[in-house]
């Protein structure tokens, strides 16, 4: 853990990158574990935050906080710098959050793991992987704060 | 000259109307018969569970669910593990590997959790509506590979005693009944279920199914052919 931490906060002092000033915009929010409404971004696909960001910008993405805030903090950003800012946050190392309730946690890994068929619910697992790492343009689950997945998942379902 | 038109020549008149009257007879009772087992298959009344058919409305709400997975058009998925095209499918074939991942001779623990709770008759509708689909291949095989692929699912490998594959996947790839269609199905898929074969096919040695077939060919080939031959594949239309 504590090699874990040191390697976290080396990361974190590199030249150039974490003090550059698009760095230093998104981590105001989005470093360690997040700040009110922001998820945590280390450890993110770096395919995911790319494409993200770029939806932020165009307005694609338009939940109650991504509009509030995200539109404004990407508005800015040109793909190349997106494209950065992505490599750079996904190369963190993740930390989970352990955050969610212990009782429930049997109850979500099977729902994680096989689905609901009787209600066509599909098995996370099948696209977010085994330890929710996620692949590709597919995002980590895995270690995001609770109510952060919480009102996702419910947005979804609106 | 007599017109009359004589049906038989040797019979006797009145053998003669008794066979055509059984004969209309026969032919209304068939009639009404076949109207009726319509009537009941549609409205999914018979008991009889080879029969049943699924209403439209069922097939559909399920099938959107398959699809969540298999691809908007069942033309398969990149997820963290590589999600098979479903589209154009063979029936038979989809209907035969349904029932294997009930019944656990083939182990897919996803895919067991989504199919055991599928009637018979949903398999069926389900089967015969992934074949009616018909996007284009993904095509994500490595290229450069194409043309060795090409060479082994067209002339085999005689040295290794491994058949053309289009010998009974045919030679555009798309099966025929139980064997099925191969074209347009995802690299990785493909590689994976090859290297895979003994692992996860005919799991139950008590219950032999037409998986064995495909043993010794998956066994023969080494990778760089399974990796040329999934390459070409995943272009096929």
């Amino acid at each position: 853990m504590v090699i874990l931490a040191l390697a976290f906060s080396a990361a974190s002092l590199w030249p150039g990158h974490a003090e550059s000033p698009a760095v230093r915009n998104c981590t105001w929010c989005h470093a360690g574990q997040g700040y009110g409404p922001a998820p945590r971004l280390a450890g993110q696909q770096a395919q995911y935050i790319e494409k993200e960001i770029m939806d932020f910008r165009a307005h694609i993405r338009d939940n109650p906080f991504s509009m509030q805030y995200m539109w404004g903090a990407t508005a800015a950003l040109s793909p190349e710098t997106a494209h950065s800012l992505a490599i750079y946050f996904s190369e963190l190392l993740p930390q989970a959050a352990d955050d969610g309730m212990t009782d429930i946690v049997a109850t979500g890994r099977s729902i994680y793991q096989d689905g609901i068929a009787e209600s066509d619910i599909v098995a996370c697992v099948a696209c977010h992987g085994p330890n929710g790492e996620g692949v590709g343009e597919i995002p980590r689950l895995g270690g995001l704060a609770y109510p952060y997945m919480k009102r996702r998942l419910e947005q979804w379902g609106e | 000259m007599d017109l009359r038109v004589r049906r038989s020549k040797t019979a006797p008149p009145n053998e003669e109307r008794g066979r055509r009257l059984r004969s209309v007879v026969g032919l209304v009772l068939a009639l009404q018969v076949g109207i009726l087992a319509f009537a009941f298959a549609v409205t999914g009344r018979t008991g009889d569970a080879a029969t049943v058919v699924a209403s439209r409305h069922g097939v559909d709400g399920k099938l959107e669910y398959c699809l969540e997975c298999h691809g908007a058009s069942g033309q398969g998925y990149h997820g963290f593990y590589p999600i098979p095209r479903l589209a154009g499918q063979q029936t038979k074939y989809i209907e035969n590997q349904l029932y294997a991942f009930i019944e656990r001779r083939r182990t897919n623990s996803i895919m067991f959790n989504v199919a055991h709770v599928l009637s018979p008759a949903m398999v069926a509708g389900l089967a015969e509506h992934f074949r009616s689909l018909s996007p284009g291949p993904i095509g994500d095989g490595p290229r450069g590979l194409v043309k060795a692929g090409e060479q082994i699912f067209q002339n085999g490998i005689p040295d290794a005693n491994v058949a053309a594959c289009s010998a009974c996947h045919g030679p555009d790839g798309t099966g025929n009944d139980q064997i099925p269609r191969l074209a347009g199905q995802l690299y990785p898929y493909l590689v994976k279920t090859l290297a895979n074969w003994a692992i996860e096919r005919g799991q139950k040695p008590a219950n032999p199914d037409t998986s064995a077939i495909m043993k010794p060919v998956a066994h023969s080939l080494n990778k760089p052919q399974i990796e040329a031959v999934a390459a070409y594949i995943s272009y096929l239309k």
